[in-house]
């Protein structure tokens, strides 16, 4: 990420709910934060995400599910990832996210989770952080 | 409704008042804020007198419980006569897991069924497709064949019992006519409801398997053939709880719940049927949300701008046609995370709201469903909360007790108006479907929501446990549901041993004539009724349906942001 250039999120939904009050609400908050946001679709296969990310060399990858599909697509996404040299761009993820399951996708590497009753300006604030230590990694 | 004389005298003590009583105490202990909003926006006065209702008329806008304009309710007697339904959403893991869940509650005192599919269902595809690994049974039930219906409803008398199922289109319909034919049970016997709203399914869950106007052409055939063979099922339910749970204001839930009837009754209507072949059989679905005496105004304007639609604007003539019957569900979205066990708190003041709105049928919601599924135990919770307003707190002893309220009969008329407002709004832009096509609603409820949200934010709608009594370290005091992986595994073999045992050519065969149904612009539900009998996969029966009429595509405003 270069300072002339604002932060690039890509949000998308893998698996197959329909969900998308929550990606829309945390979109504008980011667009309203000043960030670029790129819209990857809903029912998108880890793969897409991976490309899409890629292709719009994105600073993060949010992922909003309300579904099980979730603990099948992120270590999907890693691994495409890791295939592509880009293990480096974190992913936070939204939705519906059993306790049990929090914990699961933190040790595979997912950067935070925001549930239910999330604060919009955390998600930013976060959003900004991973971004700026991403910058800061690749400078080094 | 009052002589001019007494409101005179109202209005000289209303002045005489605010000169003397109010204003003091305004001076020395002024009001918690400057104004007072509902939920939705409305402006709510600090008191409410026979002023606000002067231009009222009893009997044309009140009126009495199961008279025309309907407003206290569709029931005569109310629930001195019969209680709501009460149905609680099930389904998860497996057919086999549900079908002991669903027993369980029959047991528990529940009183309908509430059957929800999970999304490899939802989305047509079978429990195998690779796209669906981790979803199977996660959000519901899977329903791969016939078999997983005979399942899901072994040992339960579908005579005794009225179903609904949440999901739209043919297949699962088809697999619970076929159930009822296979148990030699006349299928004009069954009752129950089919969700099948496409048009509000298209912009809340995003169905994409087909297009706008396949889904919707696809759906009223259903209805169609419903009304002409299976007189007491409810075929389609009009969705105003998705729309709510997108963020909508109170006003737009009714107008495009109604705006979607609307649209459904035209194309019946097209088709060559009378208004009340098909309108007694229209069913509604709201939701309960936080806004105590909103969501019972909501209720009450909803009855009557649609038995006013039905009789006016469409002619009907049977009563029946003129009911909004409804079913409530209280707000998903209204659940925190956060202190969870409050939940159960705001589930019973929603659930309270919809029965004095004189719901005809009731869900509530689980206090754990902030994390996944609901547990038995928090399902008991949701079932006892709904037996304590029925039984305990004798709020059923008197039809609609709310209404001659000035607030509440004020209230309803302003949300009756602005929802009248909205749909001739959505008339103007050509009917639903072109207004859906143009983005129209989806960009105003989107609107709806960032305001919501702001004024949780700001503190201006509070929310316990989220914006005020936070508690810094919570430790969850619920035992989660956990839906085991290995039962994805079992689905997928039983969708095999159907595939090995099943008779290919039938299945072919079949298929092979719903094409051809499609192609000629049939009626499809005699040629899917033939499809799930021959044991086809509902995968199978969608891609059959592609081939002729093609897939969905996500709609470009489903992204407003």
């Amino acid at each position: 990420m270069s300072e002339s250039r604002p932060i690039r999120v890509l949000l998308a939904k893998p698996g197959l709910d329909g969900h998308n009050r929550g990606i829309n609400l945390v979109g504008k908050a980011l667009r309203d934060a000043g960030m670029e946001v790129l819209y990857g679709g809903m029912r998108v296969t880890p793969e897409q995400v991976v490309e899409m990310a890629l292709q719009e060399d994105v600073d993060v990858i949010g992922l909003s599910v309300f579904s099980g599909g979730l603990m099948t697509a992120v270590p999907k996404i890693f691994k495409a990832l890791q295939e592509s040299e880009a293990r480096d761009i974190p992913v936070i993820v939204g939705g519906i996210v059993p306790p049990m399951d929090e914990r699961e996708l933190l040790q595979m590497g997912i950067a935070r989770i925001f549930g239910p009753g999330s604060d919009l300006d955390d998600i930013v604030e976060c959003v900004r952080e991973l971004a700026r230590g991403r910058a800061k990694r690749e400078t080094a | 409704m009052f002589k001019e004389r007494d409101l005179e005298e109202i209005r000289a003590t209303r002045e005489e008042w605010e000169r003397t009583v109010l204003k003091t105490v305004m001076e020395r202990w002024p009001e918690r804020r400057e104004e007072f909003r509902t939920m939705s926006g409305i402006p709510v006065k600090r008191v409410y007198t026979p002023e606000d209702i002067a231009g009222k008329d009893y009997v044309r806008d009140i009126s009495f419980p199961g008279w025309p304009p309907f407003t206290r309710g569709v029931q005569p007697t109310g629930y001195r006569g019969s209680l709501w339904t009460r149905r609680l959403i099930t389904g998860f893991a497996t057919p086999e897991e549900t079908n002991k869940r669903l027993k369980f509650l029959i047991q528990e005192g529940q009183t309908g069924l509430n059957i929800i599919f999970d999304n490899p269902t939802t989305n047509c595809f079978d429990s195998d497709n690779p796209i669906c690994e981790g979803e199977v049974g996660r959000d519901g039930v899977p329903i791969d064949t016939l078999r997983d219906m005979e399942v899901v409803m072994d040992g339960i008398d579908m005579r005794s019992v009225s179903t609904s199922l949440i999901i739209a289109g043919p297949f699962v319909m088809c697999c619970y006519i076929a159930l009822a034919e296979k148990r030699g049970m006349p299928i004009k016997e069954l009752r129950g409801t089919l969700q099948n709203d496409m048009i509000s399914l298209f912009y809340t869950v995003n169905s994409i398997a087909f297009s706008l106007p396949d889904a919707f052409r696809f759906s009223t055939d259903v209805i169609e053939f419903c009304r002409r063979h299976i007189p007491r099922w409810n075929p389609i339910s009009f969705i105003g709880y998705q729309i709510r749970e997108m963020g909508c204001t109170a006003a737009q839930e009714i107008a495009f719940t109604l705006a979607s009837a609307i649209t459904y009754a035209r194309e019946l209507i097209r088709r060559g049927m009378q208004v009340d072949e098909f309108m007694p059989r229209f069913s509604f679905f709201f939701n309960a949300h936080n806004d105590f005496f909103e969501e019972i105004c909501k209720y009450r304007a909803a009855r009557r701008l649609w038995a006013r639609i039905a009789r006016e604007e469409f002619g009907a003539k049977d009563p029946m046609s003129w009911l909004c019957r409804f079913h409530v569900q209280t707000a998903g979205s209204s659940l925190t995370a956060q202190q969870p066990m409050n939940n159960v708190i705001r589930t019973t003041l929603q659930a309270l709201a919809a029965v004095l709105g004189g719901t005809n049928s009731l869900h509530t919601n689980s206090m754990d469903e902030c994390y996944a599924l609901p547990s038995e135990a928090a399902a008991r919770t949701a079932l006892r909360t709904q037996q304590i307003i029925a039984y305990e707190s004798g709020v059923t002893n008197t039809v609609d007790p709310l209404a001659g309220s000035y607030f509440v009969e004020s209230l309803t008329d302003k949300l009756e108006e602005e929802a009248r407002a909205i749909l001739d709004k959505v008339d103007e832009m050509g009917g639903m479907i072109a207004a859906l096509q143009a983005g129209w609603p989806q960009r105003e409820i989107m609107r709806a929501a960032h305001e919501y949200h702001r004024k949780i934010k700001e503190g201006e709608l509070a929310i316990i446990g989220v914006n005020m009594f936070e508690e810094s370290e919570e430790e969850l005091p619920l035992e989660i549901l956990r839906i085991d992986p290995s039962h994805e595994e079992h689905q997928i073999r039983m969708l095999r041993e159907v595939k090995a045992r099943r008779d290919n050519n039938a299945v072919r065969r079949s298929l092979d004539n719903l094409k051809r149904a499609i192609e000629r612009g049939e009626n499809i539900m005699p040629a899917c009724l033939e499809v799930v009998k021959s044991y086809a996969t509902i995968e199978e029966m969608m891609s059959t349906m592609q081939e002729v009429v093609g897939r969905g595509e996500e709609s470009k405003h489903a992204f407003v942001c």
